[in-house]
């Protein structure tokens, strides 16, 4: 067993006295299976796990690490793509997904106050019945928690029109990373004074833990329709959204697949798309009737007028599913062409869309790396995958080097780093890419505010810590991959 | 004066305030009028130096607003920051500087078909001073305010520093999102120079249905539209003409023209009362006249408690009038005098009972200094700590935010 600092041996009997026995695990290989996130290649087992159920719970954990200075990490399922959930070696992490009852839905109000480890797709479900739904829907929805997607301001295929976790939440309850319960928001919008919630959605874990949610359920659409065009080539669906968008139509999501996505889509699931497309959209549309009639015939018209030559339009649900299928597959599709693939999640504005993939294209040629696309193409949030063969030696640098050329690319087009996967520990070198010293420096401003000591998921999102005014020289120790070299913070 | 003389040594210019430059009824000693976001930096590095107190000013549209404070040093005028750097139809966003007034930002817009979904509540308003207050009207129901279409600024820091957040995309989750924090922080936290707002196409067809409704029909009139799958952008109500037991309501479609129409027929079945198409330009003002001459509140609550509240509100004397689709209401205060501390307090508790708070927006500065303009407050020993961090002096707008921010 590993040696066990002085002071988090302190916090695991302080929590081992005050938790019931099995809220807390120190046994090895019980804490294995907490050693990453969705993100696999990078582990590191916590010193203790602490399995939560109530705001109580939480709140006493916390009170025991920064009583001692002993980092803690929120875990929601562990989908997370970015390693945001990745446990510190010396730190307790703090299990959420047990710690999720649904308290309200109240059509009335639309709203819904949920525990943080309710699943996304949970919400949806107990609003239905009254004719609601949470907008927010990450592909991983059935999996991952509320929790989870307001740490991550998590999106999904439909914020293209009905925007992301941070428009849909309300009010969040926060155990500060020393140990207080607050209320951030209110039920009503709005609430006054600064709008810390606003900065707390986003804060992949680094603020504090969510332990009670208040979000914002919306109507039902009275219709939806949803249609699949196939096309020659990238340039014609990507001329085809442009089309639209010019048109004034805001679609509830527009999701583009390249002919090799598509390929390993078939080979997954055979969704069965219009065979021989060198790129297929999913345009989905949705609102009142007229309107959505209206504007289905002018996105047909505007597919056909930039080149499809094939369209279908899902006459039912499960026509719908269909379609679906093969987009949301697709990520995990692509390990039926590539024994191993490198998600990658970058954002470019969306008119340079064309011009981006082919660069992409030219630079995983150079290295002989394929990459497949699949992405959100109504708002530039481009999912690169990064295909190789670990079995080939350097195969994995270089698909590593490719996929951070691949984030260059976005940047040097004025995009992001991330749209929707966050930074966590895997991107955090690469922020100084995209924002100055200064800029990351009013950033960890707010950090400072919450969590002078840096416990609360250090090593995440900022590649070096401020150090904060009242905490001068408490400085943490580098991150275990980085003092086992691992992983290198540049 | 050394602060003068340092700012006209880099070309900045500056002069002494005169009569007439007051801020909420005090002189300041120094405006300055920077011509972009370097000057901004040299004014607050070299306030900062001399331990002077700055105001930020963009068309001095809301200086009635918010806790009084003392005379501040320094007035740093955005007016002359007003350039649109950045306008992409195709992707949908726009950049502007913080000077620029909105009126013309839309009218630019508006050759490109699109808008920024924000309606201009306060005549004048400029881009910074927008962001600043996050002042919001009835189209809040279709977009959301400020908050959710601000996806990019540039920032300067108390002591100069100048510092971007978020973006020139819609989506982007890379490291905090500052532009939320910054909006509604009422100039107490930076100055911002410059923003990056995403945009919506303006609709092919917009109407407004008013109908006159009984009050006791208001709470299953209103569920019922708000219920509706017709996606009004817009749910308005008005009490003024309460006296016969009426209260105005206003929906407001935009979409296509055909499926305006037809969900027009519809609304108009669910409004009932007669309703028909009709001016509702009431619904883009607040109840209360600005400029510090009548009181005015803010009053939010959960959607479903709408129209409790607002009948307490209606019953104190207060005029309301907002957004019943969000639970945003406005009320106006006919005279000061019915303002008491105890009707403040009692709308309080029934606004906290349904999930919101009052504050007082607008109204004669001695009013705002008697009174709490800002109520119970939940996180604030958060804020200020947040304040402490970005402004430790306590130079910028001392205590006209919350808990005396
Ligand atoms: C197949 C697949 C598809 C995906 N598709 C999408 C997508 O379409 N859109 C999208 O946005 N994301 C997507 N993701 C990423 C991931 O699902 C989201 O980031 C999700 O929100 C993570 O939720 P989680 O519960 O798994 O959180 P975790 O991975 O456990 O944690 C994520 C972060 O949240 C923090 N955290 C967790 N709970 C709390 C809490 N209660 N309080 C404070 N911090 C907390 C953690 O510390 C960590 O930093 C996908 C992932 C997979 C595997």
């Amino acid at each position: 067993m590993p040696h066990t600092p002085g002071p988090t041996a302190a916090v695991i009997s302080r929590l081992q006295s005050a938790l019931p026995h099995a809220a807390v695990i120190t046994d090895p290989t019980r804490l294995a299976t907490y050693d990453c996130d969705g993100l696999l290649h990078y582990r590191v087992t916590p010193a203790v796990v602490v399995l939560a159920t109530d705001a109580e719970q939480v709140q006493l954990a916390v009170r025991c690490c920064s009583d001692a200075g002993v980092p803690f990490v929120a875990r929601g399922s562990g989908t997370g793509l970015s390693g945001g959930a990745l446990p510190h070696a010396d730190g307790v992490l703090i299990v959420m997904s047990g710690f999720r009852t649904i308290h309200e839905v109240s059509a009335d109000d639309q709203r819904a106050v949920v525990d943080p480890g309710v699943i996304n797709l949970q919400v949806s479900q107990a609003a239905a019945p009254v004719g609601y739904y949470y907008a927010p829907d990450p592909s991983s929805q059935q999996i991952c928690t509320i929790g989870g997607n307001v740490a991550e301001n998590s999106g999904g295929a439909h914020c293209l029109k009905y925007g992301f976790t941070a428009n849909h939440v309300l009010s969040i309850d926060v155990i500060t990373p020393d140990g207080e319960a607050v209320t951030l928001g209110q039920r009503a919008p709005d609430a006054p004074g600064y709008d810390v919630m606003g900065a707390f959605v986003g804060s992949e874990g680094t603020l504090g833990i969510a332990t009670s949610v208040t979000v914002r359920l919306l109507r039902r659409p009275a219709s939806v329709h949803t249609l699949l065009a196939g096309f020659r080539s990238t340039d014609e669906a990507g001329a085809a959204v442009s089309a639209v968008i010019g048109a004034g139509i805001l679609p509830a999501a527009i999701e583009m697949m390249d002919a090799l996505a598509i390929e390993a889509a078939e080979a997954a699931v055979a969704c069965n798309y219009p065979a021989g497309a060198g790129a297929v959209l999913v345009v989905e549309l949705d609102g009142p009737d007229a309107e959505v009639e209206h504007e289905a015939s002018q996105v047909e018209r505007l597919c056909r007028d930039n080149g499809a030559f094939e369209i279908r339009v899902a006459a039912d649900d499960a026509e719908r599913q269909a379609i679906w299928r093969g987009r949301k597959s697709a990520f995990a599709a692509v390990g039926r062409i590539s024994p191993d693939y490198i998600v990658q999640d970058g954002v470019i504005p969306r008119t340079a869309l064309s011009e981006v993939l082919h660069e992409m294209k030219q630079l995983a040629d150079e290295r002989g790396i394929r990459v497949a696309n699949v992405f959100h193409a109504g708002d530039g949030n481009l999912h690169p995958l990064v295909l190789f063969d670990e079995t080939i030696p350097g195969q994995g640098e270089l698909a590593e080097e490719l996929s951070g050329a691949i984030l260059d690319l976005c940047l040097s087009h004025g995009g992001s780093i991330t749209g929707e996967h966050g930074v966590g520990f895997d991107k955090a070198p690469h922020m100084p890419k995209m924002f100055s010293a200064d800029d990351l420096d009013t950033m960890q401003l707010v950090r400072c505010a919450f969590d002078p000591g840096g416990i609360s998921n250090p090593g995440k999102i900022y590649p070096t810590p401020r150090l904060c005014g009242e905490v001068p020289g408490k400085r943490k120790a580098a991150h275990p991959l980085q003092q086992t070299g691992q992983a290198d913070i540049f | 004066m050394a602060l003068f003389d340092a700012l006209r040594e880099h070309d900045i210019d500056a002069r002494a305030a005169v009569p007439g430059d007051e801020i909420d009824g005090s002189l300041p000693r120094l405006i300055t009028l920077p011509a972009d976001t370097q000057q901004v930096s040299t004014i607050l590095r070299t306030a900062a130096a001399d331990g002077a107190t700055v105001a930020v000013a963009g068309h001095g549209t809301k200086q009635t607003w918010g806790t009084p404070t003392g005379a501040v040093d320094v007035v740093v005028n955005l007016s002359r920051i007003d350039q649109i750097v950045e306008h992409q139809p195709g992707d949908l966003i726009v950049t502007a500087q913080a000077g620029v007034p909105l009126a013309a930002l839309q009218a630019s817009l508006g050759a490109s078909t699109q808008r920024l979904a924000l309606d201009e509540m306060v005549p004048g308003t400029t881009v910074g001073g927008l962001i600043a207050t996050n002042p919001s009207g009835p189209r809040r129901l279709h977009a959301g305010t400020v908050r959710d279409l601000l996806i990019g600024l540039t920032l300067v820091r108390p002591d100069g520093t100048i510092a971007r957040a978020g973006g020139k995309v819609v989506k982007n989750v890379a490291g905090y999102d500052l532009c939320k924090l910054l909006t509604g922080s009422w100039g107490t936290l930076g100055v911002i120079t410059e923003a990056t707002f995403r945009l919506h196409p303006v609709p092919a067809a917009t109407r407004w249905l008013t109908a006159h409704v009984p009050d006791h029909d208001l709470p299953d009139l209103l569920k019922s539209v708000m219920h509706s799958q017709l996606t009004p952008s817009a749910v308005e109500v008005d009490t003024n003409d309460s006296s016969d037991g009426h209260t105005q309501v206003a929906v407001l479609l935009e979409g296509t023209p055909g499926g305006v129409d037809a969900r027009a027929r519809e609304m108009t079945r669910l409004l009932a009362h007669g309703a028909d198409q009709g001016d509702a330009g009431w619904t883009t003002h607040y109840p209360f006249r600005l400029g510090g001459t009548q009181i005015g509140l803010k009053i939010t609550c959960a959607i479903g408690a709408v129209t409790g509240v607002a009948r307490r509100a209606r019953d104190l004397g207060l005029h309301v009038r907002g957004s019943a689709g969000t639970g945003v209401l406005y009320a106006a205060v006919a005279d000061e005098a019915d303002l008491t501390s105890a009707h403040l307090q009692t709308l309080r508790a029934e606004a906290a009972r349904a999930g919101g708070s009052v504050t007082i927006v607008d109204g004669p500065r001695a009013v705002r200094a008697a009174l709490d303009v800002w109520g119970p407050v939940s996180g604030l020993r958060i804020m200020h700590r947040i304040k402490d961090e970005f402004d430790p002096d306590h130079r910028l707008q001392p205590g006209r935010f919350v808990g005396g921010i």
